[in-house]
């Protein structure tokens, strides 16, 4: 059935002129932010060459596959109109939980799913507060961002963990396909994934209603508890994940690692069109999110700009991109 | 002594629709004056002329004490001694009562702080002298909505108000509180104050009123003395008119077999406003189309959300002689129920998606494989309903929320009726749509109770229940107060089972 559908999809696209592919485009929520960084990118590389090598370019590319991964997850959860603070203690938990799992002496398969695993323990518990005793998600996930954190601390006294891992498990964050990072495989293997479950899935649209209307969904029969306890479950899931490829590239597990970077994450989120208010948002506008900030960031230290300016710039720039984008909607009627 | 208030001539017309033509009305101070009407004759927009919510058409005089006047705005109005207060209470639920009292006009001591004690002795001050029992200091969220009530009473009371307007102020009280609120109005007027009274309730008026003036269709149909005036003959003049040719004529299409009963169902806890609803038992029959009536706050909708699973409910429903626990909406649309909602926007659509996807939210595993959706599938069954329901919009990708109402509302029936339900209930399903489109619904009701789709129909037209149920289920005050078979059904019969 798909198929066909594809096939369909497909033969309409030939049909259409190169030119009218773009102007079709500009329609598509996520062309805002593309623009920008294709604009940001441009202006980098007439400042230095060495910014469009291969080998920075895939730098920059890992640097930012984590928080591109975690969006990814974040994005599911602002689409329902929820929030997600607390993917930077499951990522550091998730890393802190694999190197322990290798401390004892258990397999590479065995440490990943442990990691993997507290994740989605962890997103089990945001969910369940979040639907079964029904506490605001900003709230049930600044808790279980403390509580998280505070874990870590409790177990390393503060010291990193760093245990012997076989050489196989550092394929995960050091490994290279040619001259790609392994990292940004993974990162866009999810995207493409999500971007399908999203668009194409009975999940996906309910993922879409619950944050339209709520109640609406609620009473066309869309079961919006369960689709709420899955996105805070794949939100966790998929920050635990990025924890264990965290790991995998530094083989130490650091009390502080994820810390903050929820902020990162709803950033990317945001600047790639999601709206806090729910509803709208898409996979691929969150990763292209996260790319608009790593690159800002790249181009901040090839330019030999204060470091610590980045982060005022990054902070601009979100500040513009979501402007512009409620702008367009006033302009458009909504209709953007 | 000129009367506190005259009107003459107000008319007052919207795109396409003429809301007020020519009204007179006179208010004399002191007098407690009942207006009349059904829904859409008229009221709501002559109480917002009064009240500088709209401005009336060139050409109608206003007179507040013999001078004439243009009120600008509600601030102006109640400069002029006008307040209001609406059905839908306007208090602050987490402030005090005195903070209620004097919101936005607070008393302010010469450093620019609040001046709570003087706060507190003027709210006191104003409740003494309506002999209101409430504590200036309690909390109003804590108050029943009685004693919320009388808060804004007190309000416009302290605004030294002149003529006070409530908009049916019992529809969401007890019995008691109904009483102590007449005992209250009255000894405003003792005092001189005018109180314009909107009720539906026929023993109230006629228990509190002094005059009455009946609109209908936006025309004053005459003011009298209650004193000549019978509940009969007040209901003839509010409801009658003509019966639109565009109603059409009614089949019924209901068969003997019940597929529904509903046994002693009642709320397990009152709605937020304070309403109870009990005992309710009636059966629907396959194909038929059951009409349920009742005034703001009779409980319909509560009825049909218990049905559906939106509020807890006790008691029993049966389809098709098995029991049926209906915990949830999930449940009640594996049971073959759909319902259309009375609020498209709130409750029926998800705004920001397109036609298409709102369609299919109901359904959607029908153009599912693997959790796939089929989006071809998807968006060619919507197409036929487009076509089918004559569903004006571009396509299916137009987003909802650039439909008109009635289109939207035909989106609404669209992604019900596409699941084949058995039982479709419909809340109010012409309200606010034009008249076309009305007729339009109608014919869609009736074709689908042909198909053998029992339909329950809760709609505040009267005429519109009339011509399009099989039978009349009428509720008053949370309970069934009757239930007309269609020849017995009259607009006075039902309006006296509501009412009386």
């Amino acid at each position: 059935m798909t198929v066909s559908g594809n096939e369909v999809a497909a033969s309409e696209q030939t049909e259409r002129t190169l030119l009218g592919s773009v102007m079709e485009l500009r329609h598509m929520r996520e062309f805002g932010v593309l623009v920008a960084l294709l604009l940001v990118g441009a202006l980098i590389s007439l400042a230095t060459p060495y910014f469009l090598t291969t080998n920075n370019l895939m730098g920059v590319f890992r640097a930012f596959s984590l928080t591109a991964i975690m969006s990814i997850g974040m994005v599911m959860v602002i689409i329902t109109g929820g929030i997600d603070l607390s993917v930077g203690s499951a990522m550091g938990l998730a890393s802190l939980v694999t190197a322990l799992t290798f401390g004892a002496g258990y397999s590479t398969a065995a440490a990943i799913a442990a990691g993997l695993g507290t994740g989605l323990a962890f997103g089990l518990f945001n969910g369940l507060l979040i639907t079964a005793i029904g506490l605001p998600p900003f709230i049930a996930t600044l808790g279980s961002l403390s509580i998280g954190r505070g874990m870590m601390y409790m177990i390393t006294h503060g010291v990193p963990v760093t245990p012997e891992t076989p050489e196989i498990f550092s394929v995960i964050g050091q490994g290279y396909v040619g001259p790609v990072p392994v990292p940004v495989i993974i990162m866009v293997a999810l995207m493409i994934i999500f971007a399908i479950v999203m668009r194409r899935t009975r999940f996906g649209r309910h993922v879409y209603a619950t944050g339209g209307n709520e109640y609406a969904a609620r009473l066309s029969g869309v079961k919006v508890n369960r689709i709420k306890l899955a996105v805070y479950v794949l939100s966790s899931t998929i920050a635990s994940l990025a924890g264990v490829i965290g790991f995998s590239r530094y083989l130490s597990a650091e009390p502080a690692s994820g810390f903050g970077s929820e902020l990162d994450v709803i950033a990317a989120a945001a600047i790639g069109g999601a709206s806090l208010a729910g509803g709208i948002g898409s996979v691929t506008g969150a990763v292209i999110g996260a790319a608009l900030v790593g690159v800002i960031a790249n181009g901040v230290v090839l330019l030999n700009i204060n470091t610590y300016a980045q982060q005022a710039i990054t902070g601009g720039v979100i500040l513009i991109a979501v402007s512009l984008d409620v702008l367009r909607n006033r302009y458009t009627g909504g209709n953007g | 002594m000129s009367p506190f208030l005259e009107m003459h001539n107000i008319s007052k017309t919207f795109p396409g629709v003429k809301a007020l033509d020519r009204v007179d009305l006179m208010l004399n101070r002191g007098e407690v004056h009942v207006l009349a009407g059904e829904n859409g004759a008229g009221k709501s927009t002559l109480m917002k002329i009064m009240t500088g919510v709209f401005r009336a058409d060139p050409g109608g005089i206003i007179r507040v004490e013999g001078e004439d006047v243009i009120i600008r705005d509600p601030v102006h109005a109640r400069a002029l001694g006008i307040s209001i207060i609406y059905q839908e209470l306007a208090v602050v639920d987490n402030l005090t009562v005195a903070e209620n009292i004097f919101l936005a006009r607070e008393p302010v001591g010469p450093a620019g702080l609040l001046d709570r004690r003087l706060m507190q002795a003027e709210a006191r001050a104003v409740l003494r002298e309506l002999e209101m029992d409430i504590d200036p200091s309690a909390l109003v969220g804590n108050l029943s909505i009685g004693q919320k009530q009388m808060v804004e009473i007190a309000r416009a009371i302290s605004y030294r108000s002149k003529l006070l307007i409530m908009d049916e102020p019992t529809a969401s009280l007890s019995h008691h509180e109904a009483e102590t609120l007449s005992r209250i109005v009255r000894k405003l007027a003792a005092q001189g104050i005018g109180i314009v009274y909107i009720s539906h309730r026929l023993d109230e008026i006629f228990a509190i009123g002094d005059r009455v003036t009946v609109l209908r269709d936006g025309a004053t149909v005459d003011t009298q003395p209650i004193a000549r005036m019978t509940p009969e003959r007040l209901v003839r003049k509010m409801v009658d008119r003509d019966l639109s040719q565009l109603f059409g004529q009614h089949e019924s299409h209901a068969s003997d077999e019940v597929l529904m009963s509903v046994r002693n169902m009642s709320l397990r806890h009152r709605t937020a406003q304070g309403a109870s609803v009990a005992d309710v038992n009636f059966d629907l029959h396959r194909g038929e189309v059951l009409g349920f009536f009742g005034l703001v706050g009779a409980g319909r909708t509560e009825v049909m959300e218990m049905i559906f699973g939106s509020r807890p409910h006790d008691g029993e429903i049966s389809i098709e002689g098995r029991k049926v626990e209906i915990r949830n909406p999930s449940d009640a649309i594996e049971q073959g129920i759909g319902f259309v909602t009375e609020d498209r926007q709130g409750q029926g659509l998800v705004l920001g998606m397109s036609v298409r996807e709102n369609f299919s939210l109901t359904h959607l595993s029908d153009y599912c494989r693997f959790d796939f959706v089929n989006r071809r599938r998807e968006s060619a069954r919507c197409g036929d309903f487009i076509r089918s329901l004559a569903i004006k919009t571009p396509g299916p990708e137009q987003k909802v929320m650039n439909l008109s109402g009635g289109n939207q509302q035909k989106v609404v029936i669209a992604k019900w009726v596409a699941r084949r339900p058995r039982i479709l209930i419909v809340d109010e399903p012409t309200r606010g749509i034009d008249i076309g489109a009305k007729a339009e619904v109608h014919t869609l009701l009736n074709k689908l109770a042909q198909e053998g789709i029992s339909i329950i129909v809760v709609s505040s037209d009267l005429p519109e229940i009339l011509a399009i149920s099989d039978r009349v289920v009428v509720l008053k005050e949370g309970r069934i107060n009757g239930v007309l078979p269609r020849g017995e059904a009259t607009q006075e019969s039902v309006m006296l089972a509501a009412t009386g």
